[in-house]
């Protein structure tokens, strides 16, 4: 590794698709907040007519001339999709896969052409299709080192105004901005990162650069500055990773195995980033599900208690589970972590109870559900049939700052609306007011 | 004669493709059929290593598997992950693709496939392929076979599952309620695109089908407002698209895949700007 860091090449290499993967992720930061993350494989496959014709106009492999063909195609093919997209009943997506398939297809036909044709200095125009990132040069890492600085200095200027077109795109255009010159400009440096791109991975594997670090910058943040700059640097990590595999292993191709790291970042983003993972996000439904069936349960034995005639307080698994139609091994697992909260107890062998702890939390629950009927039925005018499913969803959500409004509003009822008693932690609280 | 075999498959590529392209479109699906194409890759080298050859039905298991495991990828980036579809679509395709690039550069020696044929196919040796029986009789290009039967298949699907088909496809919720899966219909046509991407793919490669899959039935469905007809014109469309893309092809002396899909497009940018009543052409006068 040693050896190769101090091949000048190899340097080269190494920053040519650290700076392409850096200029790539920026940029498709934007793209991807505004929903066109699927453009730059549109744009990056249409580039490819206008190589050929490039170079069968020019007759050489001049890069300077075969990236101007590029840009030029580039954006021709943004044009027909916006101009489809207007003026058409299709889809924006349908708009992307028609330009994509017409100019790869006539790339294809060109490129065919000039082979077929027998021009001289042909051969390596189909490194556009799937890059030669192993065999950048000194010059190329320079042109990227340009783009890269344009693109960083245009997003620092724009960057207010990109957020503005991304996320309040009519307010935008109603407050006088110039959001065709915007989205122009935008549009520009993504076209600008994709025809330098294309030169180290390719055509296919261009859409990744732009797409996969942003939408794995996403899990991680909601803000829009935190997003590009992790955006960036995962595109340009991911460049060093694939070239120090190519390096390893010098059969290996640098372009996919770019992409393929990128992927495993996105991959375990998806996965393992706090709040918005996938991981994360199951997590919260379980701890909501969970305190929901403890709810439920509490809620169970106060019925429990308030129907029978004896004053028992102490009740089998089975009474409970007829209460409340719990399943089985649902009631069972719940009980246990009730008792290990300290909310209910084993009384005898097979009896449970409430303790007086329990007994507030049940309380609580049978309030907030009773107290939600109540409004429902006097403050909405809603029919008492209809009341209790609502109930029975919003007991777990009310905050006791919402408890305090609602005993507010209803003046400490008594009863609810069927007639059964709102029960108080405090038994006096209730008696100034009755329904 | 060549010609006639290379036109024959290309419409009944075009045929197969662009019916399911049809509910992919109605479905607002179309870059799906671009991202499962490029999506069996692995798939299909890992047939290929585990096949030691290019035996059909290895490959089309291969690939058939990683084109659902793309769907199946997609739409957990979407719906557990919440990521926006486009971002989800885009992710998975490209991550699988750079995965079969590299298993075809890590097996190069065992692997005969040929990434530019991936693309682009080689639809020109379809007619020297022929499937001779062991009595020596000639049965003509075996790609045509294949494909004529897939068409087969696809007909009979579309025969028997258009009521479920296109009640999912315009009325999920009501699908829904009436207790018609939705995702079945939906696996099952992404299904069929795997398939058809797969059994094309070798013929005309990936971007031939995806031109198929989303060009002939856009076109369509800017002339007509009715499904069955838009069906008929799909089919129409690709049959001209196959014939023309040949003598482009072969007046140039280039890719006969790529002439079909400029052909495709041709037709299209025709319909975009002449379309009675919804043409640019049209809204030009109407201003």
């Amino acid at each position: 590794m040693n050896t190769f860091l101090s091949d000048p090449n190899a340097q080269a290499v190494v920053a040519g698709v650290m700076l392409l993967g850096a200029s790539a992720g920026l940029t498709g930061t934007f793209t991807l907040v505004r929903k066109r993350a699927l453009l730059g494989d549109a744009i990056a496959h249409a580039m490819l007519p206008g190589v050929c014709l490039a170079f069968l106009l020019t007759g050489q492999k001049n890069p300077a001339w075969l990236l101007l063909g590029a840009l030029v195609s580039g954006w021709l093919s943004l044009l027909s999709m916006d101009f489809i997209a207007r003026h058409s009943k299709l889809k924006p997506d349908t708009a992307i896969a028609i330009v994509l398939s017409t100019f790869f297809g006539l790339g294809i036909v060109l490129l065919t052409y000039i082979q077929h044709s027998g021009y001289g200095d042909q051969a390596g125009l189909d490194k556009f299709l799937f890059g030669k990132a192993a065999s950048l040069t000194i010059q190329d890492v320079l042109v990227f080192g340009w783009v890269a600085a344009f693109i960083v200095g245009v997003v620092l200027v724009f960057f207010r105004a990109f957020r503005m077109l991304a996320f309040d795109f009519d307010f935008a255009a109603a407050a006088g901005m110039p959001v065709r010159l915007l989205e122009f400009v935008l549009a520009t440096i993504t076209v600008l990162v994709v025809a330098t791109g294309i030169q180290a991975v390719g055509v296919v594997l261009m859409a990744a650069l732009l797409i996969t670090p942003a939408a794995a910058a996403r899990f991680w943040t909601d803000r829009l500055w935190s997003m590009a700059g992790l955006s960036a640097l995962l595109g340009s990590t991911a460049g060093l990773f694939g070239v120090g595999i190519s390096a390893l292993a010098p059969a290996m191709p640098t372009g996919p195995w770019v992409v393929v790291w990128l992927s495993v970042a996105a991959a375990v983003s998806a996965l393992a980033a706090p709040r918005r993972g996938i991981l994360a996000r199951s997590a919260l439904r379980r701890r909501n599900a969970r305190k929901m069936e403890r709810e439920n349960v509490l809620k169970a034995f106060y019925q429990l208690q308030e129907a029978n005639p004896l004053q028992l307080t102490a009740f089998s698994k089975e009474d409970i589970q007829e209460r409340g139609y719990f399943r089985y091994s649902i009631l069972r697992k719940t009980l246990a972590r009730l008792r290990r909260l300290g909310l209910v107890e084993v009384v005898s062998q097979l009896r449970w109870q409430l303790t007086d702890k329990g007994l507030g939390e049940s309380r609580r629950v049978v309030r907030l559900h009773r107290l939600w009927e109540l409004y429902l039925s006097h403050k909405l005018g809603m029919a008492d049939d209809h009341i209790h499913d609502s109930a029975e969803a919003i007991e777990h959500l009310l905050t006791p700052d919402m408890e305090k409004r609602l005993l507010e509003e209803l003046c400490y009822p008594a009863r609810d609306p069927h007639q059964s008693e709102i029960p108080y932690d405090d038994p006096l609280r209730s008696q100034n007011t009755a329904l | 004669m060549n010609a006639f075999w290379i036109i024959l498959t290309g419409t009944l590529v075009a045929t197969s493709s662009g019916l399911l392209g049809a509910f992919l479109l109605l479905r607002k699906m179309s870059m799906l059929g671009d991202a499962i194409s490029h999506a069996v890759l692995p798939g299909i080298v890992i047939a290929y290593l585990v096949a030691g050859s290019r035996e059909p039905l290895p490959m089309l298991l291969g690939a058939a598997g990683f084109g659902v495991l793309a769907t199946v990828l997609i739409e957990m980036l979407y719906r557990k992950a919440r990521l926006q579809s486009d971002a989800a679509i885009g992710v998975t395709f490209t991550g699988l693709f750079a995965l079969g690039i590299i298993l075809i550069s890590a097996f190069a020696g065992q692997v005969d496939l040929d990434l530019d044929c991936v693309l682009f196919g080689e639809i020109a040796y379809v007619p020297i392929d022929v499937w001779i029986t062991p009595s020596g009789l000639n049965l003509g290009p075996r790609a045509v076979w294949i494909l004529g039967g897939l068409l087969v298949l696809l007909l009979l699907l579309l025969g028997l599952g258009y009521k479920g088909l296109v009640i999912t496809t315009f009325q999920a919720e009501y699908a829904a309620a009436l207790g018609v899966s939705v995702s079945f219909w939906h696996y099952l046509l992404m299904s069929a695109v795997s398939v058809t991407t797969v059994v094309s793919f070798e013929v005309v490669g990936a971007m031939l089908v995806v031109a198929f899959m989303v060009v002939p039935p856009a076109t369509a469905f800017l002339l007509t407002n009715k499904l069955q007809h838009m069906l008929a014109l799909t089919v129409l469309l690709g049959l001209g698209t196959a014939l023309g893309g040949y003598c482009l092809a072969a007046w140039l002396d280039a890719s006969i895949a790529g002439a079909m899909s400029v052909v495709a497009g041709a037709f299209f940018l025709l319909a975009l700007l002449l379309a009675p009543r919804t043409g640019y052409r049209h809204q030009l006068w109407q201003r």
